[in-house]
């Protein structure tokens, strides 16, 4: 497509701006990570001296590299949690039949409309009873079951030809083995996508984390962040902004190797 | 012992809906069986039902002698080639081909030899380590083939496997399945909707039109003797003239406009005092010699397809074509002198569309290719 330069130059104008304003926090939180005190009191937005102290404070002041541990055995442990049972729901409900299966989709369809705050007390209640507070599975557990990481699924694998289930029928796979070695595989982007949304999603998980535990051993990054605020009478913004950086880096990380994941699945496209 | 005897097989869904009714079929050890009819007859689902992946509603289906009635698929001794292919697109040729001795657990030299002797035959050594993805239409459908092959199932079946190639491909893929099935003395149960492919391929054919067999039998016999006027109309290309007739004055008179002279004692007399229908072979429209012609007819329509001439009239309210060999340079609007004769004609009873009585000179023709 040629387009003028005039037209060129507004619209790369608008994408920076609309890009400044996307990225404003993160900006500002990033350089004033980098900011003394006394900067950001006087309302800085440039640092006038570049200062690591911030960093150096984020992990003394509170065991930082502990809570992202336990964040990450938590979302890997979602997010794998929620790759095998979504997968396997879903394969139930495309290749499996079953009398009221169509039913029985929508009515698990429609516990998406349930928002999660309305389960949280009973949740809470489960896990308190099974002694799971402050421990890595009253963490990860609930949040196993995904109504719509399994429609997610079911689209994809729909889009799998029945002939080659019935190929594997003729010869002799089972239901397992077609969904490893068949299944899987054809649809690894789709289980990529969900991988990443997942994780990243339990990542920056809040509520429940706060709910579920009492104590350091097991809280997450963004309780850790949360206490790092309300711990000291005056707000050290500067160390709690060098925290928040930290605590986006393996975020980023996993988007921008997903993205590129992605994009391979994509394409490597599919058979028609 | 017969590999394949269907039973009084019967599908229907919700009781009421017949999909298949009373099939009975026996298929020989190493015939060429094609199942043909158009869109909606119940071929694909008769093949399904043999290969194990739809139920069977009533009847029985027999394997040398077995009922196999509940039998899984996987234990049938089978293989099935799918129209559009069934390849797993994340696994190479060599994988696809192997996949189903993988999951037999057969030993990896074995896999080897059956892996080399089946590419090597079907041209496919150089593609071993592609994708489906970057192969073309005629070698994706070689792969099927070879998966089916080296299964070294005595039994093959075959859903439609050459639709989704163009028609050169078609052709050449046609000759190499025949090739393989015989050098490898298959059992093929081969389904179709194209019954030029049926008519080439076929040792024997089953046509078969709203879940009824319609015919059994070998090509020859179908075109020559079609047993009612589906089958007359389905079979040949192009297909069958047809028109209604009765009989006037010792004449048959069709469509109320074009008479032929009949020699009455032939025609029986269930002929006489009914309407019935009348069909008659594009080759069976002669060209002639003004003296010799029977009739003069007005050209509607001319097709020049090279080595042959199509040329189409108008006979009453319908369209007859003839098919005349080498080029003939007629045009719209000229009158040509035909000579369409009483002993080619095939007689069909107009209510039931039944064969009540077969064309004389094809009968005789059979006789003598016999």
């Amino acid at each position: 497509m040629t387009m003028s330069l005039r037209r060129k130059v507004i619209l790369y104008c608008l994408l920076v701006v609309s890009a400044l304003f996307l990225f404003a926090p993160t900006i500002i939180a990033f350089s004033m990570s980098f900011m003394t005190n006394q900067d950001i009191m006087t309302g800085k937005i440039i640092p006038t001296s570049i200062s690591f102290e911030n960093y150096f404070h984020v992990f003394q002041r509170f065991p930082l590299l502990k809570y992202m541990f336990n964040s990450f055995v938590v979302s890997i442990a979602i997010m794998l949690g929620q790759l095998a049972l979504a997968s396997l729901a879903a394969y139930a409900f495309v290749f499996i039949e079953f009398k009221g299966r169509d039913v029985l989709f929508f009515l698990f369809i429609a516990t998406m409309m349930v928002p999660f705050e309305a389960l949280i007390i009973p949740n809470f209640q489960t896990i308190r009873d099974l002694g799971w507070i402050d421990s890595y599975q009253g963490l990860s557990i609930p949040f196993f079951a995904m109504a719509f990481g399994t429609f997610l699924l079911r689209q994809n694998f729909k889009q799998i030809p029945k002939e080659l289930k019935e190929a594997s029928e003729i010869a002799g796979m089972g239901d397992l083995k077609f969904y490893l070695t068949v299944v899987l595989p054809v649809a690894r982007t789709s289980l990529v996508t969900l991988g990443v949304y997942g994780f990243l999603t339990s990542w920056n998980m809040y509520l429940w984390p706060l709910l579920a535990t009492t104590d350091n051993e097991y809280r997450t990054v963004q309780i850790g962040l949360r206490q790092l605020q309300s711990q000291e009478q005056l707000n050290e913004w500067g160390v709690i902004m060098a925290g928040a950086i930290i605590v986006v880096i393996p975020t980023l990380i996993l988007l921008f190797v997903g993205q590129k994941k992605l994009q391979q699945g994509l394409a490597e496209g599919a058979l028609k | 012992m017969k590999p394949v005897e269907l039973i009084n097989i019967s599908k229907s869904y919700d009781q009421e809906q017949h999909v298949l009714k009373e099939i009975n079929l026996t298929i020989e050890k190493g015939e060429f069986f094609v199942l043909v009819g158009p869109s909606g007859s119940g071929k694909s689902t008769l093949l399904r039902m043999i290969a194990g992946l739809e139920a069977i509603t009533d009847g029985k289906l027999k394997f040398n002698g077995k009922l196999v009635n509940h039998l899984p698929p996987k234990d049938r001794d089978l293989s099935m080639v799918f129209q559009n292919y069934a390849l797993y697109p994340h696994l190479n040729v060599e994988q696809n081909i192997l996949f189903g001795l993988r999951a037999k657990k057969i030993a990896e030299d074995e896999q080897k030899r059956r892996l080399m002797q089946t590419t090597e035959m079907l041209g496919l050594s150089d593609f071993l380590k592609r994708k489906p993805k970057e192969l073309s239409g005629g070698q994706r459908q070689r792969v099927a083939l070879a998966r089916s092959i080296v299964s070294e199932s005595p039994l093959c079946l075959m859903d439609e496997p050459l639709s989704n190639l163009d028609a050169k491909l078609r052709a050449q893929m046609r000759m190499e399945i025949k090739r393989i099935q015989k050098k490898l003395d298959l059992t093929m149960i081969y389904v179709t909707h194209d019954q030029v492919e049926a008519m080439t391929m076929g040792d024997r054919i089953m046509v078969l039109n709203d879940g009824v067999i319609q015919q059994v039998g070998e090509p020859i016999e179908l075109n020559n003797a079609p047993t009612n006027l589906f089958v007359a109309s389905f079979i040949g290309s192009p297909k069958m003239n047809i028109g209604s007739a009765y009989i006037e004055n010792h004449q048959i008179v069709i469509e109320d406009t074009l008479r032929i002279s009949a020699d009455i004692t032939t025609v029986t007399g269930w002929l006489k005092e009914r309407k019935f229908t009348v069909g008659i072979r594009a080759e069976h429209i002669k060209q002639t010699t003004e003296e010799h012609a029977t009739h003069q007819l007005e050209v509607v329509n001319v097709e020049q397809l090279g080595n042959e001439t199509l040329i189409t009239f108008e006979i009453g309210n319908v369209l007859w074509t003839a098919k005349w060999l080498g080029q003939w340079l007629v045009s719209v609007g000229d009158y040509v002198p035909v000579s369409i004769s009483m002993e080619n004609i095939h007689f069909y009873d107009t209510n039931t569309g039944d064969l009540l009585k077969a064309a004389e000179q094809e009968k005789e023709r059979e006789g003598i290719a016999l």
